[in-house]
């Protein structure tokens, strides 16, 4: 009877199925909000990126009168990748240019991202995939630099 | 000189130890665990680790099993992708916060009347955990006003925690309580042994029950969303910006995809991103949660290839899975249907 439980709960865990995996890369930087956003620019363009634009998602949900802290979205890429991928794989159009979220929560700054890695599940042509992981070597160096600054 | 040959051996071995060195929890929990738990286990939008009466509760197991399955549905992700020499050392890393003498559950079951289970568990348990088990609302994330509680209360019928969490485990708990949360002890409450487990009887029993809606996510197979237009570059362009009207959203800006990644004026003019949005609907969606935002603002983009015009958009629904908060399905879901009626329309 005891072996029967047993084989059951092994049975009942097997057929678990877990949690969507870990896809998102996540921090709470140290630094005050606008330190943060200038410590993530700079480690950013260090890795040969450039910061296309940020949108400020606060300003717009503030002016219709919903209360909201610090809030935005930045866009970046590499000019060659992005000019590559963007005619030989037209299909990854709608992912460019990566971006990133930063916001504060309470006395906190959070920064989040997909991990580029998630695209290659999106995009299985085996010619994308080191280019994705290069991304996400890339963007979890970027994590670490700016969680690391004190 | 055999001698001799060995030291050379040991010294060449030590030499290569840091490749093979032990994975380092601190720099692991700092970089996959630190950002929803608290960079000391203070909590936020995960449990509080390092919260002494949750590590009098809880052993290793419980933490190696969450670690590998994750809460399906509830935000905490499975770690699949680490090695069993990786979740070790998180755990251990965590345990470190334990000052109690560390315990051990066993498996066996604990018998008792899930019936009368079921409605204690509607008395003193649901106004928390849910009518069925499915836990408090949202992320923990209490954007952007201060934190009012330090902890979601858990989802009791989500298969990760039924999977991690032993019946004596869960007996422990409804013992002991967590102090500093809301979670109090049934013994000072003056429940009886046998209520206590008749309590973890019934919400062991929602482990043969269906899968929860709250444990439940919404998968897709495309990734984008891909409408061909008819029309010309500009025509085209001009269509979604009257559609993203008559859609309840607001035209917010048009770029080049190229934007800030190429001198202005030699951008690509046949790659055209159209900016949007519905301002209640994505503070909704930001209350909801946070992270959203890498879908924020809703865009379409415009390319023009070999003559042929098409509109492409991110596919909210395929995209919802990462977050793995079952709270975004719906929005998710609705979010796909729009991109799909706004370009549509456009080729009207």
């Amino acid at each position: 009877m005891k072996t029967l439980k047993i084989a059951l709960a092994l049975l009942f865990i097997s057929f678990i199925a877990p949690a969507a995996a870990d896809q998102l890369l996540m921090f709470r930087a140290p630094q005050s909000y606008p330190e943060a956003m200038s410590a993530l620019q700079a480690a950013i363009s260090a890795r040969g990126y450039k910061t296309t634009r940020v949108q400020n998602i606060d300003v717009g949900i503030t002016k219709t009168g919903h209360t909201i802290d610090y809030y935005k979205v930045l866009f970046y890429g590499k000019p060659d990748e992005v000019a590559h991928i963007s005619r030989e794989h037209p299909e990854l159009i709608p992912y460019l240019p990566l971006n990133i979220v930063m916001f504060a929560e309470d006395t906190d700054t959070v920064v989040v991202t997909n991990r580029p890695g998630m695209l290659a599940d999106f995009f299985p042509d085996p010619e994308l995939k080191p280019m994705f992981m290069r991304w996400e070597k890339d963007l979890v160096e970027i994590f670490d630099e700016v969680r690391e600054a004190r | 000189m055999p001698l001799r040959f060995a030291a050379i051996l040991i010294l060449s071995w030590l030499s290569i130890m840091p490749s093979y060195a032990a994975p380092d929890g601190a720099t692991l929990y700092a970089r996959h665990c630190a950002a929803c738990h608290g960079e000391d286990g203070e909590g936020g939008i995960g449990v509080p680790l390092s919260l002494p009466s949750f590590q009098a509760t809880i052993d290793e197991d419980y933490l190696h099993r969450s670690i590998r399955f994750g809460r399906p549905g509830r935000v905490m992700p499975a770690f699949t992708h680490f090695s069993e020499q990786e979740v070790d050392a998180i755990v251990k890393h965590v345990r470190g916060w334990n000052h109690s003498p560390a315990v051990k559950y066993p498996r066996t079951p604990v018998k008792g009347d899930a019936r009368n289970g079921r409605q204690l568990y509607a008395k003193y348990c649901a106004s928390c955990h849910g009518e069925n088990g499915g836990g408090g609302k949202g992320t923990g994330i209490t954007l952007p006003r201060p934190r009012v509680t330090a902890i979601v209360a858990p989802a009791l019928n989500n298969p990760g925690f039924l999977a991690s969490a032993t019946d004596t485990m869960i007996k422990a708990t409804l013992r002991k309580g967590r102090e500093g949360t809301p979670m109090p002890s049934h013994s000072k409450q003056a429940f009886k042994e046998k209520e206590i487990n008749d309590l973890v009887s019934f919400i062991r029993s929602y482990a043969r029950s269906p899968k929860a809606e709250s444990a439940t996510l919404i998968y897709t197979e495309s990734a984008t969303l891909t409408v061909d237009s008819p029309y010309d570059m500009k025509t085209t362009i001009e269509n979604i910006k009257r559609a993203v009207g008559s859609n309840n959203y607001i035209f917010i800006r048009e770029q080049p995809l190229s934007y800030g990644l190429t001198p202005e004026g030699q951008e690509d003019p046949q790659q055209h991103i159209i900016y949007f949005c519905n301002f209640n609907q994505m503070n909704e969606a930001i209350t909801t949660d946070p992270r959203v935002g890498l879908f924020l603002p809703c865009r379409i983009t415009v390319v023009e290839q070999d003559g042929k015009v098409k509109m492409m958009a991110v596919n909210p629904k395929r995209l919802s899975s990462i977050f793995n908060n079952s709270d975004l399905n719906e929005m998710c879901d609705e979010m796909t249907k729009r991109y799909m009626a706004i370009m549509e329309e456009a080729t009207l």
